[in-house]
């Protein structure tokens, strides 16, 4: 029992990760149909920031460790929006006429430049986030001792899906982001400025995303400049789990994900974590291919 | 004439290297309802796509009250007062029927006011009101052409172009959504009415205009197109 309600808090804090990416997937997706790939690389750099500003500005060692962190996340996703806008504005928006295929290309090319950029940067090898930065405490709930990061991180992503979840349900300016994903042209015809939409989603799916590698930082303690490309390949799968396009699937997706991969690996095999994974990916593309809680309403012509 | 409302001159627009509409002139005056006919590829949607600024015109111009709306892009035209009920009505099929109609009001500041034209709205469309709740695209076709029209009305338009109203409707319905359109216009919103439905356009509307490959090839006072022996021909299905 004890065991499995370690995996499940485990599942749950990974899970947690991978729905903020996979948010930023799910969102772009939703108002351009574009896999937006570089999305990955926009994690990593997250990481890489987050450890170049942890280092360099001793936030904790200033401000504590709670209130340093958490400066250190709002920097980070600020820095990672600029990055997110400026992709969309060098790789993709010159392309908006064009056929889909050379944004998807267009895609595949920065994730490469990106990915590679880092390692020139910060090298090839791994790098280690202080140990030291959070403390190592537990915390006793469930019947369990459960690591204060583990429980920081989901609290923190939960907030963040929260709040995400209020401005796209409840503010005009997230209806209009809904209104722009379903018909671009009716969108502009009541006044909307579709590309002020698509700035804004290439704001927010990317600091979403710069979280994201802050916390998988911190969670695992070691980073590599190659590291986007298995969470974001896990993060992709819970985006189309909980139906792409669709924010609340992405968020549910990402969680349920982190959860079977969690118990698959305990329970199952270590050795076979991915594989887990992916075979939900093969599973939901055979039973329901639009997800979870993808297209509730058939549109009526 | 004396309030010109919206004015199309010499209008040619491209679709690639292709020209679509070679010229077209055009003229609305305030508080008309006009009508453009035509068959299918005569131009009429792009001319109405052309001025709401989703197509860019390759030469001439459009003005609406002396602004240049050739120059705008699509979500400034709405700010001017000009709303369109896109053919195929295209509402927010995931969105329920509120949230449609406030997206009709994007452009407005004012609570008060959009509040208001709700109530209006509601008024004009009971149904829209009895199921605001409902996501848009469980409304029957009926039901989400009067959302359309709705929308566009949110905006407060000085002018509504409408594409296709009556398509898919049974006649009974065109009858009650021409009633309506009519209601509106009487509170001073112009009309420009592109159709299919020759005949129940004509009815409606003040003047007409007749498109064939891109170009007008007649424009009169409705009564006077009504009983023109080449409208009946090619619109009205022989002698009225």
């Amino acid at each position: 029992m004890e065991q499995f309600l370690q995996q499940l808090t485990n599942g749950l804090a990974v899970g947690s990760i991978y729905a903020l990416i996979a948010l930023g997937y799910t969102m772009v997706y939703g108002v351009l149909k574009l896999i937006n790939f570089a999305h990955s690389e926009l994690v990593t750099l997250g990481a890489y920031l987050g450890l170049t500003l942890l280092t360099s500005l001793a936030l904790a060692d200033r401000l504590g460790p709670l209130l340093g962190v958490l400066l250190l996340a709002v920097m980070v996703m600020g820095l990672i929006a600029v990055v997110g806008a400026m992709l969309d504005r060098v790789a993709y928006r010159p392309l908006r006429q064009s056929p889909r295929l050379s944004a998807v290309v267009s895609a595949l090319g920065a994730s490469i430049f990106l990915q590679n950029t880092i390692m020139l940067i910060y090298g090839a090898r791994y790098l280690n986030y202080p140990h030291d930065i959070l403390p190592k405490m537990t915390i006793h709930m469930v019947g369990i001792d459960v690591p204060l990061v583990r429980i920081l991180i989901l609290c923190v992503s939960i907030l963040m899906m929260g709040g995400l979840f209020f401005f796209i349900q409840k503010t005009k300016v997230g209806t209009a982001i809904r209104a722009a994903a379903i018909d671009q042209g009716a969108a502009k015809l009541v006044g909307i400025d579709v590309n002020l939409v698509v700035l804004l989603v290439f704001l927010v799916g990317p600091a979403l995303g710069g979280a994201a590698g802050l916390m998988l930082g911190l969670y695992y303690g070691q980073i590599n400049f190659a590291m986007g490309w298995s969470y974001g390949l896990k993060a992709f799968t819970a985006a189309i789990l909980g139906g792409i396009g669709n924010i609340p699937g992405a968020m549910l997706g990402g969680l349920l994900l982190g959860v079977v991969e969690a118990m698959g690996a305990t329970y199952i095999s270590f050795a076979w974590k991915d594989a887990i994974a992916f075979l939900v990916l093969i599973l939901i593309l055979i039973v329901r291919p639009t997800g979870l809680l993808g297209e509730r309403v058939a549109e009526k012509v | 004439m004396t309030d010109m409302l919206l004015e199309i001159v010499d209008l040619h627009v491209k679709y690639g290297n292709i020209e679509v509409l070679h010229g077209i002139n055009l003229k609305v005056t305030e508080g008309e309802i006009v009508t453009i006919l035509g068959a299918n590829g005569a131009g009429k949607y792009t001319t109405l796509l052309t001025i709401s600024g989703l197509v860019r015109a390759a030469r001439g111009a459009i003005y609406f009250d002396k602004t240049p709306l050739h120059k705008l892009p699509a979500h400034k035209v709405v700010k001017e007062g000009i709303a369109q009920v896109p053919e195929g009505r295209r509402v927010f099929g995931t969105l329920t029927v509120q949230e449609n109609l406030n997206l009709g009001a994007f452009v407005s500041r004012d609570s008060a006011r959009v509040k208001r034209t709700r109530e209006w709205i509601h008024h004009l469309f009971p149904i829209l009101g009895e199921r605001r709740h409902q996501l848009a695209g469980t409304l029957s076709g009926g039901e989400q052409q009067m959302l359309a029209i709705g929308r566009a009305l949110m905006s407060e338009p000085r002018i509504l172009l409408l594409d296709e109203p009556s398509l898919g409707l049974a006649p009974l319905l065109v009858k009650t959504i021409f009633q309506t359109l009519r209601e509106i216009n009487q509170t001073g919103v112009t009309v420009l009415l592109v159709e299919q439905n020759a005949r129940a356009a004509l009815k409606f509307a003040n003047r007409g205009y007749v498109m064939e490959l891109g170009k007008i090839v007649l424009d009169d006072e409705a009564q006077a197109l009504i009983s023109n022996p080449e409208v009946q021909q090619a619109y009205l299905g022989g002698a009225a």
